[in-house]
């Protein structure tokens, strides 16, 4: 059996019309029947197949522009016609945008042009369930947006997902959901301070070093720190300079402590930050003269951070 | 001349044949040689499920013991391959719990399995040994609980990446209490916790057990008691790799590390505790595959555990491994052969991590051995994947995904084509390709022209016409699977080389230009294809016939027709003129 000539006949045969338009309705159904098996290039490479088949149908210089109008397709079944495509189309694509293979008035064929990611989006968008983008709003948000390079717009955190890509298997998009879910994980600790009449509490995954959890803590008891050098210093209606309230915190007056998964008592900050956040359970700033027990040096450090 | 041997005779030097190309080819010398060969072949591979049917599978080999079978296209990984599709095992199985009773071997790939499946195969095979199921679906754990209760010689439970609707932990306690024969268990996508005395007796009593990949469930505290107990183990998957930080934990975690002398792989690392890294240093230096690729730790620590691991071959990580790392891996490892990155935050509109072009550069520089490459990116230059191809020219099989479609080189803001053009050229060796970025029909020329040891082509939003398809599918000798999704690619190159496609194993094209019409023709002019139309939209002929299919999947066959296609597959070869009315009545959909 003779495999059947499914290509784009050349410049030779008889014009059969293009698949866009309908002006020779008859010569679909007459040539279709008579597409005969043609060798253009006397060449036997088409792949693994055998030379016998061969039905190369691309002109011999690949890198000249496709001779389009002579290698317009011939499609459809004897009988039927496709009317011009700009009147049939599906309510649910613009096909035109994406897939033109409209000749143009020349009759030039072009397939030119690149749809931009938008349309695409856009298109599936419009699609019913199954293949629709994750968020029907972030692709129109995609409108927007020509992810093609030079006019990407502030384009939202989470942007307009197309189906399958990138290309990355559930099990793992589904793992990598829930472990950044984990880390997001608050860990509240009581915070107490001598003197102070209430506890706060503070979430030590807002912090990412000590420096910062030193800040938090110095903005949560500032209060009660002003209260406290009111009889000493200035009047407590006073503002506090920085510097001052930083002294007093880290000055010999008080340390900051934290109570372990053991129930032992240790000085902030000798254990990596991630080892002490999963070890703290209650945080506790300690007056420097109790500290004292606690262990020498940190009486040293209250003095050396003066 | 009576010069041939006696057919046992034959059959015994057969039996060196391992390879199905050189059974194949064995089995065309004569008929006497393909009689032989046939009643003596014990392992079939099946790449596509639909591509043969059961019936001619076992009336060709009648004495088979070990089957692997793939179902869905691999795009159906990433979802766009629609419910209900197929790639059903089920009518396999009927047939061969008649025909094959001593079958002890079953691999599957994508492929859907029912708890009625895994009764039956449980039930119908006496000597069954080896379960593989890989991304495949449709069962629940209480399947698992029958392969486990029946299947008396069981050696290996792989469920890598499979979907399983975790009903219960429970499955794992019917391994009867005289099963001793386990070799490997990978129960690793499974989110129940399973009862853990009920595992640590299994593992006691498993004096083979090699392979042993726990889920996420088992906590980093109970895993020194299983390491304590089969220290044999050459392959580890941890549970989640974080605990309170304590030092008891610490030491015997440590202790049991150190006590596994043969551990060749590990994975697993979910959640990690940075802390408890150390933990396993003893093993490090043994390791040749390290799977990191769930861990969510940073760069700093990355880097001071594979800089450990100087034996590495197969690496697998996510991208918090920066560049820096990445040259810290170049530096240590190098007998290092496989590299994969993955995306922290691939839908992520900013970077999150500083990994670029160039920590791949510097592995393809400072590892010899590096063939294999699966690496995410944001960014690519077409200077660095030259550097990358000369760099590494025994290159085997390359899959760049950056990120955002249709991204031109950054620095230049050209099209990729040079940077591909320069792989395919280079790397002649070179046996599956997915590329992404900005690429032209130039780089499918590149392709078609150099790249004639290909097997697995995977395209993306690219190309420009026709033309460059028709590159890929003249140029390419050896394409086996071609996969391609939202490219302007359209009914001109596909029907010129439709003869193109019975040489290969199968065609997947979504979101081209693929008319209506085209599929048609198609179907009926070339009837060992089976061409698969599916479309979500209804059926193709109440639509023009110029209008694209949303997904076209072709595969050559001898199977005819499958006869279990959803409401939204069509076969092209059927007559659509009569078909409209027929069709709304079955289906009613």
């Amino acid at each position: 059996m003779s495999p059947p000539l499914l290509g784009i006949e050349g410049h030779n045969q008889a014009n059969v019309s293009p698949m866009a338009s309908s002006s020779s309705t008859d010569c679909v159904s007459q040539n279709v029947s008579c597409l005969k098996e043609r060798n253009y290039l006397g060449l036997s490479d088409c792949s693994s197949v055998d030379s016998s088949t061969v039905m190369l149908t691309v002109p011999a210089d690949p890198k000249s522009n496709l001779n389009l109008k002579a290698t317009e397709l011939r499609l459809g079944l004897p009988g039927s016609h496709s009317p011009g495509r700009e009147s049939e189309f599906s309510p649910l694509i613009d096909e035109k945008q994406l897939f033109p293979l409209i000749p143009s008035k020349d009759g030039i064929f072009s397939s030119g042009n690149k749809r931009g990611f938008a349309d695409t989006v856009n298109a599936f968008s419009s699609r019913p369930a199954g293949t629709h983008t994750k968020t029907e709003v972030a692709s129109q948000e995609c409108n927007n947006n020509k992810i093609n390079g030079s006019n990407i717009s502030s384009a939202p955190s989470a942007k307009a997902q197309v189906v399958g890509w990138p290309p990355i298997r559930s099990f793992r998009k589904n793992t990598l959901a829930t472990t950044s879910k984990k880390n997001d994980d608050v860990i509240f600790v009581k915070v107490s301070m001598d003197g102070a009449p209430y506890l706060r509490k503070v979430d030590l995954r807002t912090c990412a070093t000590y420096q910062e959890l030193s800040s938090a803590l110095e903005k949560m008891f500032s209060c009660f720190t002003i209260g406290q050098c009111g009889p000493e210093g200035a009047p407590s209606r006073e503002v506090l300079s920085e510097s001052k309230l930083r002294d007093i915190l880290h000055g010999s007056e008080y340390v900051l402590t934290y109570e372990d998964k053991d129930g032992d008592w240790m000085l902030v900050g000798d254990v990596p930050w991630e080892m002490f956040i999963s070890s703290c359970k209650r945080l506790k700033i300690m007056k420097g003269s109790d500290a004292i027990g606690l262990a020498p040096r940190a009486l040293e450090k209250s003095k050396n951070r003066n | 001349m009576a010069y041939s041997f006696p057919e046992e005779v034959l059959e015994h030097v057969f039996s060196f044949l391992k390879t199905d190309k050189d059974r194949n080819a064995v089995s065309l010398v004569c008929r006497s040689w393909y009689e032989i060969e046939r009643w003596c072949r014990r392992r079939v591979f099946i790449g596509n499920c639909y591509s043969v049917s059961p019936e001619i599978v076992i009336r060709r080999f009648p004495e088979v013991r070990a089957l692997e079978m793939k179902g869905k296209p691999h795009f159906a990984d990433f979802n766009l391959v629609p419910e209900g599709w197929g790639g059903y095992v089920y009518p396999w199985i009927v047939a061969m719990s008649v025909a094959y009773p001593f079958l002890e071997e079953i691999k599957l790939k994508r492929m859907v399995v029912t708890d009625d499946t895994l009764e039956l195969i449980s039930k119908s095979f006496k000597n069954f040994k080896v379960l593989v199921l890989s991304s495949c679906e449709g069962f629940t754990t209480d399947g698992l609980a029958s392969i486990a209760a029946n299947c008396r010689n069981l050696r290996d439970l792989d469920l890598r990446e499979s979907e399983v609707e975790d009903l219960s932990g429970h499955w794992l306690s019917h391994f009867p209490d005289n099963c001793t024969s386990l070799v490997s268990l990978n129960m690793s996508c499974l989110g129940s916790e399973v009862s853990f005395s009920a595992l640590e007796r299994l593992v006691a009593r498993s004096p083979n057990l090699k392979t042993l990949r726990l889920n996420r469930a088992v906590p980093l505290e109970k895993l020194s008691n299983l390491l304590l107990r089969a220290p044999q183990l050459v392959e580890l998957g941890t549970g989640a790799y974080s605990a309170e930080v304590r030092s008891d934990t610490f030491s015997n975690l440590t202790e049991a590390f150190s006590a596994c002398k043969h551990l060749k792989g590990l994975s697993g690392f979910w959640d990690v505790v940075p802390a408890y890294l150390p933990a396993m240093s003893s093993v490090c230096s043994g390791l040749t595959w390290l799977n990191l690729s769930y861990a969510t730790i940073q760069s700093s620590d990355l880097i001071k555990l594979v800089t450990q691991c100087r034996n590495l071959q197969r690496l697998w990580v996510l991208d918090y491994i920066e560049d820096s790392g990445l040259e810290a891996v170049a530096a240590s490892c190098k007998d290092l052969q496989e590299l994969r990155v993955f995306p922290s935050d691939p839908f992520g509109a900013e970077p999150n991590v500083s990994l670029t072009e160039q920590g791949l550069v510097s592995v393809s520089e400072g590892c010899p051995k590096l063939h294999s490459v699966l690496y995410f990116c944001r960014q690519m230059s077409n200077a660095a994947l030259v550097t990358i191809a000369r760099n590494r020219p025994k290159m085997i099989r390359f899959r760049l995904c950056i990120i955002e479609p249709r991204v031109p080189d950054y620095l230049t803001l050209e099209p990729l084509d040079t940077g591909f053009g320069a792989i395919v050229e280079n790397c002649k060796e070179l046996r599956r390709l997915s590329m992404s970025g900005l690429l032209t029909d130039r780089v499918f020329e590149y392709i078609g022209t150099h790249a004639k040891k290909l097997e697995m082509l995977s395209i993306a939003f690219a190309g420009d016409s026709d033309l460059g398809l028709h590159h890929v599918l003249s140029g390419c000798e050896s394409l086996r699977k071609l996969e391609i999704r939202d490219c302007p690619f359209g009914d001109k190159a596909l029907l010129a080389n439709a003869a193109k496609l019975e040489t290969m194993r199968s065609l997947w094209m979504s979101s081209c230009s693929v008319s209506f019409g085209a599929c048609k023709l198609l179907g009926q002019k070339m009837p060992r294809l089976n061409v698969e139309v599916i479309d979500e939209r209804g059926p193709p002929n109440t639509r023009p016939e110029s209008c694209p299919v949303e997904r076209l999947y072709v595969y050559r066959t001898v199977g005819g027709r499958r006869d279990d296609m959803p409401g939204f597959v069509w076969n092209m070869d059927q007559d659509f003129s009569t078909f409209r009315d027929s069709q709304e009545q079955e289906n009613g959909n």
